[in-house]
């Protein structure tokens, strides 16, 4: 198979729950090393999307095209353990496959939280949960990995480390990254491609450089402090005058496909 | 010890066995409502196997069965919150039950005993039945064991990771029903619930990892058992309640009560 066939590749994928349209012949693809990074506002159907795409629900219309027998590797966006569930971080890790203890501890420590190996899921906060459950897609050691808002819950050291992270993922195994963020105008500085979806996908591009950020606007001051995050300015085709939730875009209206 | 209450000690001991360790995913599941539709349902099992003159614990078993399958397909549905629709097949199977006994005329049906179980009534027959009941059930059990555990805590995340989650639940339901039809006899089909669920929720207290609370619920269950029969022995009370009873003391007056820190540790 050459290089250029995508990991996973959405065509025309279209969902509706009952009367209300979720997706609308949604296309995306992710290939090898590279990031791709999903934003949307709520509801937008950016998780949906997500599913289609790992398998877990099935589209209306469309169809979803994955290599054969790849390792996907997926962080989902909620996790809540109820406290009568009484489960280590090493049970937690080990639910569907057994794993070596190095191969626990290397990828609890990858995520920065060895320390909580012992402790009962149960009483993790948002962050240390986002973070064991990153360390248990990589036991996968995944060629494609799905992050449904990974960074929530976790404060902006955190973040920038979970970024780097994610770099290093790319750069040192070469996986294939789907992020979903639901921050609209500031995502991960090394993205290669964003989409931004509402319903439709809305428009695509990449974050700003960083060498391209002067005193032009209020995001890119605030980004700057922000080690590992780069703005994202909305390109549309159309009237300035039917503005729709991300400065232009449009409900009603198709632009792509 | 007479031969009646040797045999109730045997079925209840092996049914509490099963029960407890199952319970533990009802509770974590959070189906009792799901296991109090099926067990009520048991009643229907009972009126149509004297109706058509089957033996009952098979007609209980196929009812139960039956309403399960009914219910994993039922769930597809949004409509209805889940627990609306148990609640409304609950109770339309025991009143429907109830009224298909009332046709039995010229039988004599022990209702309260289908009601409240009639473990020291237990025969041969029935301890050879809840005995293949409960090692089939264990053994499904065992094998269900992780990929159940990996679905109940993230359904997608297992079925990501390879689990089939649609062949699993289906297993378990089937498993529930099994289990219901086989204590029936001994507890009765309105507190069969309460032994899948007394000694699970009894287990939190005192454990760090999903199977010492499965392996501990078990015990837990067959000591109330053991208390009760002791009660029903000792001061003539009604056996099942009994049981019930004991699980419910241990539930709120274990020694968790000064030793609580376990669960939260």
């Amino acid at each position: 198979m050459s290089n250029n066939t995508p990991l996973v590749e959405a065509q025309g994928v279209t969902v509706h729950f009952g009367p209300r349209m979720v997706l609308d012949h949604v296309d995306l693809a992710v290939h090898r090393g590279e990031i791709v990074t999903l934003i949307g506002p709520n509801g937008a159907g950016k998780s949906t999307l997500v599913k289609v795409m790992l398998g877990l629900q099935q589209p209306n219309h469309g169809r979803v095209k994955s290599r054969p027998g790849i390792r996907v590797g997926y962080v989902p966006q909620k996790l809540s353990i109820d406290p009568v569930l009484p489960l280590t971080v090493r049970r937690f890790l080990t639910l569907t496959h057994r794993c070596s203890e190095t191969r626990l501890a290397e990828s609890l420590q990858e995520v920065g939280a060895d320390h909580l190996i012992e402790n009962q899921m149960a009483t993790l906060s948002g962050g240390e949960t986002q973070r064991v459950l990153l360390a248990r897609a990589l036991l996968r050691e995944p060629q494609l990995l799905f992050l449904d808002e990974p960074i929530q819950g976790i404060d902006v050291t955190g973040q920038s480390e979970l970024y780097d992270l994610i770099s290093r993922l790319r750069d040192e195994r070469d996986c294939g990254i789907l992020m979903v963020s639901h921050d609209l105008h500031l995502v991960m500085a090394r993205t290669d491609r964003v989409f931004c979806l509402d319903q439709q996908v809305c428009c695509t591009g990449h974050p700003e450089q960083r060498r391209s950020q002067g005193p032009t606007g209020g995001e890119q001051i605030i980004a700057g402090p922000l080690d590992g995050l780069a703005p994202y300015t909305h390109h549309h085709h159309h009237e300035p005058d039917r503005q729709g939730w991300c400065g232009s875009c449009h409900r009603e209206e198709k632009h792509h496909g | 010890m007479d031969d009646f209450l040797l045999r109730a000690l045997l079925a209840g001991l092996t049914v509490a066995l099963v029960t407890g360790s199952l319970g533990t995913f009802v509770v974590w599941r959070r189906m009792a409502y799901f296991g109090d539709t099926l067990s009520h349902s048991a009643l229907l099992g009972v009126s149509l196997g004297v109706l058509f003159d089957l033996n009952l614990n098979l007609a209980i078993t196929l009812v139960c069965l039956l309403l399960a399958l009914g219910l994993v397909a039922l769930q597809g549905q949004r409509k209805l919150a889940s627990d609306t629709l148990l609640g409304i097949l609950a109770h339309s199977a025991l009143a429907l039950g109830l009224v298909a006994i009332s046709f039995a005329e010229n039988v004599r049906i022990d209702l309260m005993g289908y009601l409240f179980g009639d473990i020291l009534a237990v025969g041969n027959g029935d301890l050879l039945w809840i005995g293949i009941g409960a090692v089939i059930a264990l053994l499904l059990l065992l094998w269900l064991w992780r990929p159940l555990l990996a679905m109940t805590v993230h359904e997608e995340l297992a079925q990501v990771e390879g689990v089939n989650v649609a062949r699993t639940r289906l297993l378990f339901m089937l498993l529930i029903a099994l289990v219901i039809a086989t204590a029936m006899k001994v507890i009765g089909v309105l507190l069969i619930t309460s032994l899948l669920i007394i000694p699970a929720a009894t287990a939190r207290h005192y454990v760090r990892t999903p199977e010492q609370m499965a392996l501990l619920a078990s015990v837990i269950g067959m000591l109330a058992v053991s208390g009760g029969l002791f009660g029903s022995y000792r001061w003539d009370l009604p056996a099942g309640p009994a049981i019930v009873v004991t699980a419910a003391l241990l539930f709120f007056f274990g020694p968790h009560w000064w030793w609580r820190s376990a669960a939260t540790r």
